[in-house]
């Protein structure tokens, strides 16, 4: 077998790397929040706590897989497949290297805003099968962010759909090899960015699941391994945008040639993931209806705004 | 890649009947969604990726939410259940399956008459928006000036 | 509008800025268990009974730190040996009821009952958390070295008569006419 876009080598390479990421986020996560907090982090399990994820695989697996007896079965199994099976779909179009792919799509971005959108489901089904007034309170806080900052998150790509002509993200990183979209496109980059922590609801727009308020919002009455599936999907999800950003606004794989490709592209992706930690570490939760507003009134207008001047120019300089 | 076509196609029509038959609205909505991606995937197969990633986008996953959010504020429990079946009698489906199969009668008779040779023609994103912004850039302005005034609507009902 | 941007902007860029900068700044926090972290002597951790420089009990069983206790996780019983001096017969803490406010300590009149920086006090049984006076009792005289309540209080016990302690007058002869 080959090692190119799609054959099963790749498949399987892919796959398995994307996961252990994730699984492996949970360590970094919680080491770099020790660092900015002034404290150690978990360093206890092997060298540098490395192993910590090893012990947690062990405990969650090891758990009590409990289903309520009042939940509605079939969405509450349901819910959790579904967010990891979406994002890990969203994977298949990342163009990770050139040669290293899962899928060469001609609808790359556009497949991607599909499976966020449907990502929503597994929030709103395992509030609403739990039958618990937090998991249903997250749930609906869910979706009203999610449906809303999907809106500004497609329309802040338009931008760069439109400077590279294509929805191929690979042809979308070749198209950044004069100059990455960073700069023509700040505006869009920096809408993506908030949208991209909204859409996966990390901190500090984690309000579906603010533990303060609402104990753990839709995923309260989740436990061993369908837990899991909700932790490790919300990491894999903070994988994914931080290789979208990469991809979109910051040239991919592109980069001196002293390193290969591949490794620019975990460079900036790693860049990203420790910039989303960072914001988890600094920035507090706004309110529910703040982030409303802010999406509502803010973020539509001045996307909306940078589409159209990036039309004008584009038309203008033609 | 016609199997894909009929194989999507017949998870569309299987789940289009269970959400009829089903009486825990939650789980008809979940068979309407994947009702929804089937025929996105028969779009995909049929040649037109754009319009399959956008039924995805917009009725599955931004029209369906909406259908589940209200069913959230809803509170459908058990009484809603036992309405629903009360209503699944027998005699309800008398009419409606005479209707069906009138309609499925007629199609069959106008499948049969004309021999249509299944060859797909990609149609991409940028053929689509020369369309749209070509021959029929009227109704999509007509459409778009309905759309502002939704969206007008929506910000004056959300001010008071 | 334009002061949303202006909070979006400088605030929370500063304050990325500032958490992004602690990655500079060593730890607060050491590993426990490998490092013993540095304890304040005036850290309200376990409560000792303590002595006097002679090695004498210094608790008279004056009762006052078991009336202090705001959780009544004190108890003690008053007895005299032959030569007056006063002592617990028993002093009993409840250390899984105790909630090292210090009260006790700020109480007692002869600096006798003292919180020491010792923290590590989980058991795995729980009766194990009642202490009783011989395992309270130290040998030492715990924060203050010095002081002795029997050598400047006037009570008469064994060894020291009335007028004896430091700083104490003879006790006047009430009977005698004489200035």
């Amino acid at each position: 077998m080959t090692f190119e876009v799609g054959s099963g080598l790749s498949i399987a390479v892919i796959l398995t790397t994307v996961i252990v990421v994730a699984a492996m986020l949970i360590w970094v996560e919680r080491r770099l929040l020790g660092f900015w907090q002034d404290r150690l982090g978990p360093n206890r399990v092997g060298y540098f706590g490395l192993l910590q994820v090893v012990a947690d695989m062990i405990k969650i697996f090891t758990k009590e897989d409990w289903i309520p007896p009042f939940a509605d079965k079939f969405s509450f199994v349901l819910a959790p497949a579904i967010i990891m099976s979406v994002i890990l779909l969203s994977f298949s179009v990342v163009p990770f290297a050139p040669g290293v792919g899962v899928v060469d799509s001609n609808i790359g971005v556009l497949f991607v805003l599909a499976m966020a959108s449907l990502g929503a489901y597994s929030v709103m089904l395992a509030g609403l099968s739990s039958d618990n007034k937090y998991a249903l309170l997250g749930a609906l806080r869910a979706a009203a962010q999610m449906v809303s900052y999907e809106v500004f998150m497609g329309i802040s790509i338009l931008g760069v759909v439109a400077l590279s002509g294509s929805f191929n993200l690979r042809e979308i990183v070749l198209a950044q090899t004069d100059g990455w979209y960073i700069i023509p496109q700040f505006i869009g980059f920096v809408i993506f960015l908030i949208a991209g922590v909204a859409e996966s609801h990390r901190l500090p727009f984690d309000i579906p699941e603010a533990e303060q308020e609402i104990c753990a919002g839709y995923h309260t009455e989740y436990s061993g391994m369908k837990f899991g599936m909700f932790f490790v999907g919300e990491y894999l999800g903070l994988v994914l945008i931080s290789s979208l950003i990469t991809v979109l606004f910051f040239g991919g794989w592109l980069g001196p040639s002293f390193l290969p490709p591949i490794i620019w592209f975990v460079l900036k992706a790693s860049a990203f993931i420790a910039f989303f930690i960072l914001m988890r570490a600094a920035l507090p939760r706004p309110r529910y209806d703040q982030l409303m507003t802010y999406g509502w009134l803010f973020l539509l207008p001045v996307s909306l705004v940078n589409l159209l001047v990036t039309g004008v120019i584009i038309l203008s300089t033609q | 890649m016609i199997m894909l076509f009929y194989i999507a196609a017949a998870v569309a029509v299987i789940s289009t009947v269970a959400v009829i038959l089903q009486t825990n609205i939650v789980h008809a909505l979940i068979y309407l969604i994947l009702s929804l991606l089937a025929v996105a995937v028969v779009f995909y197969v049929l040649g037109a990726p754009f319009a399959a990633v956008l039924e995805a986008i917009v009725y599955a996953g931004a029209i369906m939410v909406l259908f589940l959010f209200v069913i959230m504020m809803l509170n459908m429990g058990q009484q809603s259940l036992d309405q629903e079946r009360s209503w699944m009698g027998p005699r309800v489906w008398i009419v409606p399956s005479i209707l069906a199969a009138v309609l499925l009668a007629q199609l069959l008779t106008v499948m049969s008459q004309y021999n249509y040779e299944l060859s797909p023609t990609k149609v991409d994103v940028m053929e689509v928006s020369a369309l749209l912004f070509g021959p029929y850039v009227l109704a999509v302005e007509l459409a778009s000036i309905l759309l502002l005034a939704g969206l007008v609507a929506a910000y004056h009902l959300a001010k008071k | 509008m334009l002061t949303l941007v202006k909070d979006t902007l400088t605030s929370q860029v500063v304050t990325l800025w500032r958490v992004f900068a602690h990655l500079w700044v060593k730890a607060d926090t050491v590993e426990y268990p490998d490092v013993q972290p540095y304890m304040f002597p005036r850290w309200r951790g376990r409560i000792i009974l303590s002595r006097d420089p002679d090695g004498e009990e210094r608790c008279v069983a004056c009762n006052l730190c078991a009336v202090a206790c705001p959780v009544d996780c004190i108890a003690l019983q008053k007895t005299e040996d032959e030569e007056g001096r006063w002592y617990p017969e028993f002093f009993r803490i409840n250390f899984s009821r105790c909630i090292m406010c210090g009260f006790c300590e700020e109480a007692c009149p002869t600096n006798a009952i003292q919180l020491t920086p010792d923290f590590e006090m989980a058991e795995y049984v729980r009766q194990d958390m009642v202490w009783e006076k011989e395992d309270l009792l130290i040998d030492g005289t715990g924060k203050y070295h010095d002081y002795n309540f029997y050598r400047v209080a006037g009570k008469k016990i064994g060894g020291k008569d009335k007028g004896e302690a430091q700083n104490e007058a003879v006790p006047v002869n009430v009977r005698s006419l004489l200035p």
